[in-house]
């Protein structure tokens, strides 16, 4: 085995660490541009899936521009906000600001039968990392049209499951007024929601934690829209 | 180097020098990406490109990598392979990356590469070192794939995404397995694999 000496290693360290740092950088703003993209159609997907309507990665982009016609930004006391792009806020960094200074989107959806839905990102906690989601409404601004969450790393089969139709699906129609006034939200329930209860749905068994962490991401993200809710509806 | 020696390199892992069922090496990301076939398979040919590349690299490399460094070379070889494989993913197939997540970057983990780097690369020619690579990579992705065939067939009666399984037998009360998405079932099913491998090539059996 070849002995080398200090200089030699000190050297050979510093030329592979500036080549393979040139080589990542290279490659990681050539790609970029693309990934950016599939971030945008994704998101896109999401929130065409809180108003039920399907599309895939090729499709998103003109489902999206035919679908959603409006999209605007309001602040916790229900004005809107000028000037400003609902599409590209990040909810992560406006939940991190004090509830006075967040920008809130709404994203309009207009159905094939005329009637609109108004959709609202949310952000929260599951058990293992971030979970978030888009819920819609009816003008009613009180009854939930459809809804749709995602997570980053929850446990497949347990927490995950807040992804599949079974168990977004049943947060169709439920309200999250009560007495058309108070705000209740909507409760994921441990054990199962009673029938008819308009204001829970079942929970994920085995997956209680990313359950409440839901339940709070839609109390604490929904509560911000209620000024907005109760002015606007129809 | 005669040919036939490189087949052998080659075709070895696929059996009796498998790196999943013989040499018992990356059995974690083998657990966790084969629920379903698709990300099985893009996982299988990311290691592919992986253990083949950073095998060829570093041979080429061998006569000038300073020993007292060579763990930390090797590392910093394969973590930037694993990097731009990831970059590539999600650029051009970023349901599949969404779906491999933390596995992608466990790759720079995975046994079987640095493994391969010092059993073989720091030893051999780049030739036979990237046939090396690519014979340990296709083995572990043949395991990974028979794992997530059987487990997509029967834990969710699809393969690929597409129903398999007709809706008749739903109907006529089958239900798909729920066991089979747990990763229990994939130790088990790796299990079984070795225990058929075993039988057969008796070979690969202990001496008492």
């Amino acid at each position: 085995m070849r002995n080398f000496s200090n200089t030699y290693i000190y050297t050979f360290s510093v030329i592979m660490v500036v080549i393979v740092a040139l080589l990542l950088s290279l490659a990681a703003m050539q790609l970029k541009p693309f990934q950016d993209k599939n971030i945008e159609i994704e998101k896109k997907q999401n929130i065409l899936a809180s108003v039920r309507i399907n599309s895939t990665p090729k499709d998103a982009q003109d489902l999206y521009a035919k679908y959603i016609t409006e999209s605007f930004v309001v602040n916790n006391i229900g004005e809107k906000l000028e000037g400003e792009d609902a599409f590209t806020i990040d909810m992560k960094s406006e939940l991190s600001k004090p509830a006075a200074e967040r920008k809130l989107p709404v994203f309009v959806g207009t159905l094939e039968n005329g009637s609109k839905t108004y959709v609202t990102p949310l952000r929260g906690k599951g058990l293992w990392g971030p979970i978030w989601g888009y819920v819609s409404f009816e003008p009613d601004m009180n009854t939930i049209y459809g809804a749709l969450f995602d997570h980053q790393g929850e446990t497949p089969g347990l927490g995950a499951e807040i992804t599949m139709d079974w168990f977004e699906d049943p947060f169709r129609g439920k309200t999250i007024f009560k007495d058309s006034t108070e705000f209740v939200s909507v409760k994921v329930l441990k054990g199962g929601a009673p029938d008819g209860d308009p204001h829970a749905v079942d929970a994920i068994s085995g997956g209680t934690i990313t359950s409440k962490g839901l339940e709070a991401m839609l109390d604490s993200c929904l509560v911000q829209y209620k000024t907005y809710f109760l002015s606007n509806r129809q | 180097m005669s040919s036939n020696k490189n087949s052998k390199l080659l075709s070895n892992p696929f059996n009796l020098e498998n790196p999943v069922t013989v040499q018992i090496l990356g059995i974690c990301s083998a657990l966790a990406v084969t629920v379903k076939l698709k990300p099985a398979i893009v996982m299988g040919l990311s290691v592919i490109v992986v253990t083949a590349f950073s095998n060829l690299v570093i041979s080429w490399m061998r006569n000038s990598i300073p020993p007292r460094i060579r763990i930390i070379v090797q590392l910093v070889i394969v973590a930037s392979m694993v990097i731009l494989v990831d970059q590539v993913l999600r650029a051009f197939v970023y349901d599949v990356s969404k779906q491999l997540s933390v596995y992608v970057g466990l790759i720079i983990t995975n046994c079987i590469i640095m493994g391969r780097l010092e059993a073989f690369a720091m030893g051999n020619k780049p030739w036979p070192s990237l046939i090396d690579g690519i014979g340990n990579g296709i083995g572990y992705a043949m395991i990974l794939i028979v794992v997530a065939f059987i487990r997509e067939l029967f834990g969710s009666g699809t393969l690929l995404g597409y129903k398999i399984i007709p809706q008749a037998f739903f109907d006529a009360g089958y239900v798909n397995n729920g066991m089979m998405i747990m990763p229990t079932m994939a130790l088990i099913l790796v299990g079984v694999i070795i225990w058929i491998q075993r039988s057969y090539f008796k070979q690969l059996n202990e001496k008492e």
